[in-house]
């Protein structure tokens, strides 16, 4: 019992890391249709600017930080170099990738390949028990981040304004911009936040792995790329679900099976979605 | 004349690199070495063998126009398949090629049929889906070797030790020379005008009672096949099987490759792969070089890396060159019949 309380925690840990990651991914590409490489970067800085931060300041003001550098430099990004393409989908993704491969580079040359360690804040170092189980906190902590982060988006897209003209230029680009309203500025909004969360997602990653390298956005993107095909593109409560089924699907499998099997069985899974819904789970619709 | 030279300045090219083995040319620092010492031959064979991967790579992307972020799984495929038939079962180098090719067909199709059910960006996240799993699968299986990889054991007699490297080099350029034909010929062939036409208007191909399905299945097995069978001359070339070409970063460096050449072009991605692969090995020495060491931290430090060069240089012809290398000598070819009308 408390194996399974454990895995479940964990898993929905490792989903809730997912989550932040993806939901970015999912709102940027839904919107924009920009598949975005450099969201692996925005989360590398993140963890970075996080990691020095931590070494002045107490953990709340440097994930603060984190998050800051890594929503201005998804706003930049947006700016200087998604924008001049606008509407050249292909073209977009290389530059993402280009720049992915460019700036992991840049934090390699500045902090070196092999991986920084990472204190974990007081309260995250230690364990709860929950039915039995000793769960680290940073589980809870991963979990909490990204309950806020989904319920904070759902307010946003529900309630705001900015949040409509998302929603309707997710359904159909081409009716929003004909009514007059200018969905670029949404454009950066999407990146901004999508910057935020994967930086926010960075931060925390350093808490749960203790440690950050360059690389880290990249491992993680790829799975986060999964959730997004799995949720269907676009779609955020899609996305939660998704990243819930792929966290607690790899955890399970790695432990009753072997190292390994857990990665597989997720890629297997989103064959499966694939054959049977080609739309994701949810099909396409921002909500 | 102009038109003799049009025509055969590709054999003369081929007849030129046929020859370098027997070429004791020095050319300090472009080559590590004097020519047709085996550390230059290396370098120009590594650079001969991802040209190939690349246009390989170019019949998914630059002409059939699927953006795949998998294809390292099928150079692996081709690599460890050799590997561990020769390697951990001894079952020699028959059995060895006659297993890859069987897994160089077989498992691109079964792939195949499930990503081609989705297209354009979810096609890509698909692909990089399955290459991951390969990648994660031959770091921790015992049988590959893990994050160490696995040596050959077994090297064939005509292609051992340093002094026959310039057999390695010629099997590298082989390599080159028969995926430029086969893709040349697929691409002029029936199926190929199709693929070009399911990427101008997909719409029009299904009204003609075509499916595009088969014929992009078609192009991704064929393209597969031929990465396969390059992982092979990667092994032989490099001695064993390494688990950086299962990674994504390969795949994103052979699509960085085509770009860079220009995708779908004649040359395109043979050029950007040759000048890449050059850039990617070259960098490092020159970045050692003491004109760099002399520099600022904060300038040296990025130039040390190649990666954040080559990304940037990627990033700069995506903007200035869409077309790649291949669109800027027609575009110099257009300025220069151009200047001549003018005169």
């Amino acid at each position: 019992m408390s194996t399974l309380v454990l895995l479940t925690l964990t898993g929905l840990g490792l989903g809730a890391l997912y989550f932040l990651i993806a939901s970015g991914l999912s709102l940027i590409f839904g919107l924009a249709d920009v598949l975005n490489f450099a969201h692996g970067l925005f989360l590398g800085v993140g963890a970075y600017a996080t990691w020095w931060a931590a070494t002045y300041a107490p953990f709340g003001v440097a994930v603060a930080v984190g998050v800051l550098a890594g929503t201005i430099l998804a706003v930049a990004v947006e700016l200087a170099l998604i924008r001049p393409l606008y509407a050249r989908p292909i073209q977009q993704v290389l530059v993402t990738v280009g720049l992915s491969a460019a700036g992991v580079a840049l934090l390699q040359a500045g902090w070196g390949a092999d991986p920084l360690t990472f204190t974990k804040p007081g309260w995250t170092a230690t364990t709860t028990r929950v039915l039995g189980a000793a769960v680290p906190n940073d589980r809870f902590l991963l979990i909490g981040a990204a309950v806020a982060v989904f319920a904070a988006l759902l307010l946003f897209l529900r309630r705001t304004r900015y949040g409509l003209i998302v929603r309707a230029g997710v359904e159909d680009r081409a009716m929003v911009t004909a009514l007059g309203i200018d969905v670029r500025k949404a454009f950066t909004v999407v990146f901004a936040i999508g910057g935020a969360a994967a930086a926010l997602a960075g931060a925390l990653a350093a808490t749960y792995f203790g440690s950050i390298t360059p690389g880290l956005g990249g491992s993680l993107l790829i799975f986060a790329f999964i959730v997004v095909v799995i949720g269907g593109m676009g779609s955020l409560t899609g996305c939660a679900l998704a990243a819930v089924l792929v966290g607690l699907v790899q955890q399970f499998a790695n432990y009753y099976a072997a190292a390994g099997v857990g990665e597989a069985s997720v890629v297997l899974l989103l064959a499966v979605v694939l054959l049977v819904r080609p739309g994701g789970l949810t099909g396409r619709t921002a909500t | 004349m102009t038109a003799i030279v049009k025509r055969w300045w590709p054999l003369a090219a081929l007849a030129a690199l046929v020859c370098v083995p027997y070429l004791q040319i020095p050319v300090p620092g472009v080559l590590p070495d004097v020519l047709n010492r085996p550390g230059s031959l290396q370098l120009i064979a590594i650079c001969l063998l991802f040209a190939g991967f690349a246009v390989t790579y170019d019949l998914l992307f630059g002409h059939t126009g699927l953006l795949s972020f998998g294809h390292a799984l099928y150079v692996a495929a081709g690599s460890y398949t050799a590997n561990i038939v020769v390697t951990k079962l001894h079952w020699g180098w028959g059995p060895a090629l006659i297993a890859t090719a069987g897994v160089g067909l077989l498992l691109p199709v079964l792939l195949g049929a499930v990503a081609l059910r989705v297209r354009g960006i979810a096609f890509a996240m698909v692909t990089l889906a399955f290459a991951q799993v390969g990648s994660i699968l031959v770091m921790s299986a015992r049988i590959t070797g893990g994050e160490e990889g696995l040596s050959l054991s077994d090297t064939p007699e005509i292609f051992a030790g340093v002094a026959n490297t310039f057999r390695l080099y010629w099997l590298a350029l082989a390599y080159l020379v028969l995926v430029v034909l086969v893709v040349r010929w697929s691409v002029e062939s029936e199926p190929g005008r199709v693929w070009r036409a399911i990427g101008d208007n997909e719409r029009r191909v299904t009204v003609l009672g075509l499916s595009p399905y088969r014929f992009r299945l078609l192009s991704y097995v064929l393209s597969a096949f031929l990465a396969t069978l390059g992982g092979v001359v990667h092994l032989l070339l490099l001695g064993g099987s390494n688990p950086q070409i299962t990674t994504s970063a390969f795949t994103v460096g052979l699509l960085v490759m085509t770009v860079l050449g220009g995708a779908g072009t004649r040359w395109g991605a043979l050029l950007g792969g040759v000048l890449y692969t050059y850039l990617d090995q070259r960098l490092a020495a020159l970045a050692g070089s003491d004109a760099v060491a002399g520099l600022p931290a904060a300038v040296r430090l990025p130039l040390e890396q190649p990666q954040f060069i080559l990304g940037v240089l990627f990033m700069v012809v995506v903007y200035f060159l869409p077309g790649g290398l291949a669109g800027l000598s027609q575009h110099l070819a257009g300025l220069s019949r151009h200047w001549r009308r003018a005169t």
